[in-house]
């Protein structure tokens, strides 16, 4: 079975949203108090969950046509995502070693992509 | 002096901070990756059995429900994470990240072995390079968590 562009597109879109999922969470958690209540009530908390969950029905739809062992390392995009949010949002330097691994990353993703054919 | 059948002075703390030791965290990592990878297998047998849903416009509900590969998948999912969670909280970051890699390393043997896809060079490659970048993302020699 070959893998339509349009499942890698749609985990690829599943990465994207994902990584939005772990921004609202780190917010949120930033914010959480002993009180349960507050745990309840953090929308920020709740956004990052509900963005996880969307993420995963887009990654469900991309797995109906296409081969796993393809689509699944795809998710590794969310990787790159998160920390370049993670430097946007909230300051955290980049390191040598983060550039590096994200190198090997994007390096990674470009093979299996030429892999496709 | 100790006197049998009184307690000591100090009372124990109503709840002891348990932690786990490095071995353990390891442990804790590399289940947690057997349980991520069964669950992409679930989600992609899941997502072949046609239930996510819509079909022509009308919306299958009792094909959701009783999708199980799909709740299966999202159990072993769910416990993925907490023993993710679990072992970040006393593990090391740099330890225990080249070992999450090891989830692709179980997709990529249970796709070809399950699913029947093609292995190839290039997937090979590909996951390679991929399992390195994130071994090297977590090598922060930071501790996890606070």
């Amino acid at each position: 079975m070959k893998t339509p562009v349009e499942s890698i597109l749609l985990v690829l879109f599943a990465s994207f949203i994902g990584s939005f999922g772990a921004v609202f969470l780190k917010w949120g958690a930033g914010r959480i108090s002993r009180n349960p209540i507050t745990l309840l009530l953090n929308w920020r908390l709740a956004s990052g969950v509900a963005l996880y969950l969307i993420s995963t029905v887009f990654y469900l739809m991309a797995l109906r046509k296409g081969e796993l062992s393809l689509l699944f390392p795809m998710v590794s995009l969310g990787y790159v995502w998160t920390l370049l949010w993670s430097k946007l949002f909230f300051g955290e330097p980049f390191s040598r070693r983060k550039l590096g691994g994200l190198a090997l990353i994007f390096a990674g993703l470009v093979v299996l992509n030429l892999g496709r054919s | 002096m100790k006197v049998p059948g009184i307690s000591s002075s100090v009372p124990a703390p109503a709840h002891t901070p348990f932690r786990f030791s490095h071995t353990q965290s390891l442990m804790l990592v590399f289940c947690c990756t057997l349980f991520g990878g069964v669950a992409q297998y679930l989600f992609k047998r899941c997502s072949a059995q046609t239930a996510l849903v819509v079909q022509g416009g009308v919306v299958h509900w009792m094909a959701l429900f009783t999708n199980y590969p799909l709740w299966t998948g999202l159990c072993c999912y769910g416990i993925s994470t907490l023993l993710m969670v679990l072992a970040l909280r006393d593990g090391e970051l740099s330890l225990l990240y080249p070992v999450i890699s090891l989830t692709y390393i179980w997709v990529m043997f249970m796709s070809v072995l399950l699913l029947h896809e093609p292995l190839t060079v290039w997937k090979v490659a590909g996951v390679s390079l991929i399992c390195f970048g994130v071994g090297l993302l977590g090598m922060n020699g930071k501790k996890a968590a606070q």
